[in-house]
């Protein structure tokens, strides 16, 4: 299990990352200036930042953008026995919305099992950040690693 | 005045105290401000009924997106928005013809910043509408053959100065027309419009310290440059530019121009004083970092520096109490990387890691050491946040990558 899970863990969290439909960010809707309260607190107060240990057979790692985009997301996450989440870090190259819907995954899928985090949709994350339309695609990114990783095979 | 003094005792104080790196420096900017009692804003636990709790504004470092009034600016304008209220176009009274002189001092006071004759300088809205009188409406003059050259003479993103006397000579040998959008050089470095042989000139009030919604344009008269006009109606700037001339904007503009003829040369000291402050602090503190733009054809109030391994917006989003730019203003509801950068071959990671700081006329070496500060310490702690600076120290190299979308 340990072996299967490790590389299973490894394909997923990079198939996720190519998965993600980039929006192209031109609207001219709200400025993304005005930061809500809650974007900006993850920043301040940054949850699991940092990294595991790549080379350990229950961690996870996927790395989703580009920097020529102004995005890199790099996600890990650390697996029990029993398909639970029990450790997630991240670490990001981008906005503030990027970095809080980044620091905002790693809370929501930490303790949950594999079923129950499969269900995070990105819609519920910028719903709990507030992000305006435009900063939508930040959000569906960070889910990607989460969910391959997740998948049974 | 008051507000920024109490600012610094705040500031200095968040500054002094032993903290946790999670004090918010913003917090300690939260002063109450008494209502009935303007002379003190200490904060205090005594609160009244009065009390006005305000939050202060962040620090202003944006200068090339606009500028504040100049209070000589304000004091010249202000007869004109209360007393001095005539149409300069009314011919038969003495509300007219006050306002006409003042009309034309203004003019005056316009061209002799740039070497021009009065007669020369037409009001518009700003350098937009003179911009767009030099550069569409010259290919509907009269010779079919026409060209035009159109350059800035000094970019608002990246603070390059153009060579525009060179330019001019080139343009005049060969006969072709020479205009330059002006907004951000005007009052700031020195410009005469007959030695740099510039036959079109854009200014802008608001980025010398005048009002908004004034500008004017500057066009040749020997030898004649025929524009068309843009706007028709009852003839007025020579038939060039119809609708009444609004008296309080051109008095503001003629003022802002004259206070920068006096202290250009005081204001160019000053602001490269403060700006090689600024980008010595940050470039001994900081490794990888690139300053955008040709260092020796560069005018100092626009510094325009990329962090690598740093996105800019985020770093605008922590230094929430400074108020600066990432890329020009004009771009900034979109997220495309400028334009600008991407023109001089700047990397699109960089372009996308790049942070715009403004010194002008106002800018306090406290305003830049506070910036410089804040800067330092974000930076630092948004690359601890960044796979790709984790990345370069475990010795990856970052262009050998196959990045996996764009």
């Amino acid at each position: 299990m340990a072996a299967a899970g490790a590389g299973r863990l490894r394909r997923a969290a990079s198939a996720l990352l190519l998965r993600s439909p980039r929006v192209p960010a031109r609207e001219l809707s709200a400025p993304a200036r005005l930061y809500h309260k809650k974007v900006v607190d993850h920043y301040e107060n940054p949850r699991n930042v940092g990294s595991l240990d790549k080379t350990s057979k229950n961690v996870g790692t996927g790395l989703v953008g580009a920097p020529a985009c102004g995005d890199v997301m790099k996600l890990q996450i650390q697996v029990d026995e029993q398909g639970k989440i029990v450790d997630a870090r991240f670490k990001t190259f981008g906005c503030g919305s990027a970095i809080a819907s980044s620091s905002l995954a790693t809370e929501w899928v930490k303790g949950k099992t594999v079923e129950e985090a499969l269900t995070i949709k990105n819609t519920d994350i910028a719903k709990e950040l507030c992000l305006p339309p435009v900063k939508l695609h930040c959000s569906k990114s960070v889910l990607f690693p989460v969910k391959v990783k997740l998948l049974p095979r | 005045m008051l507000l920024r003094t109490a600012w610094r005792r705040a500031a200095a104080a968040v500054r002094a105290a032993p903290g946790p790196r999670s004090e918010a420096p913003a917090r300690g900017l939260r002063l109450r401000v008494v209502d009935n009692a303007p002379q003190s804003a200490v904060p205090s636990d005594t609160a009244t009924a009065l009390e006005v709790e305000s939050v202060l504004r962040p620090l202003y470092m944006d200068v090339q997106a606009t500028t504040p009034l100049d209070p000589r600016v304000l004091d010249a304008m202000l007869p004109y928005l209360v007393n001095y209220y005539g149409n300069p176009h009314s011919r038969t009274h003495a509300y007219g013809w006050e306002s006409e002189a003042a009309m034309e001092r203004a003019r005056q006071q316009v061209a002799s910043l740039i070497g021009a004759d009065p007669r020369e300088i037409i009001f518009t809205s700003g350098a937009t509408e003179s911009n767009n009188i030099a550069v569409k409406e010259l290919e509907a003059a009269i010779q079919p053959d026409t060209s035009l050259v159109s350059v800035m003479t000094v970019n608002n993103e990246i603070g390059v100065k153009q060579p525009i006397a060179e330019i001019g000579q080139i343009c005049s040998s060969r006969r072709v027309y020479f205009h330059t959008d002006a907004a951000q050089a005007v009052g700031k470095i020195p410009l005469d419009v007959n030695d740099m042989k510039i036959d079109l000139m854009s200014i802008s009030g608001h980025k010398i310290y005048g009002p908004k919604g004034v500008g004017a344009i500057y066009i040749r008269r020997r030898p004649r440059v025929r524009v068309e006009a843009l706007q028709s109606g009852g003839g007025q700037e020579r038939g060039m530019r119809s609708g009444t001339v609004p008296t309080p904007l051109v008095v503001g503009l003629g003022a802002a121009c004259e206070v920068a003829q006096q202290e250009m040369e005081y204001d160019h000291k000053w602001i490269s004083k403060l700006a090689e402050r600024l980008t010595k602090k940050i470039m001994n503190s900081l490794p990888d970092v690139v300053m955008n733009g040709d260092p020796e054809h560069h005018y100092p109030g626009c510094i325009n520096l990329s962090f690598a391994y740093v996105e800019g917006e985020s770093l605008l989003m922590a230094l929430k109490d400074v108020a600066l730019s990432s890329g020009s203003a004009c771009t900034s509801a979109s997220l495309e990387p400028s334009y600008v950068l991407r023109a001089i071959g700047t990397d699109e990671d960089l372009a996308h890691s790049s942070i715009r700081f403004g010194i002008g006329r106002f800018t306090t070496e406290e305003e830049v050491d506070y910036t410089v500060e804040k800067c330092i310490h974000h930076v630092k702690r948004l690359r601890e946040m960044s796979p790709l600076w984790e990345m370069v120290q475990d010795g990856i190299d970052l262009k050998s990558i196959k990045w996996t979308q764009h």
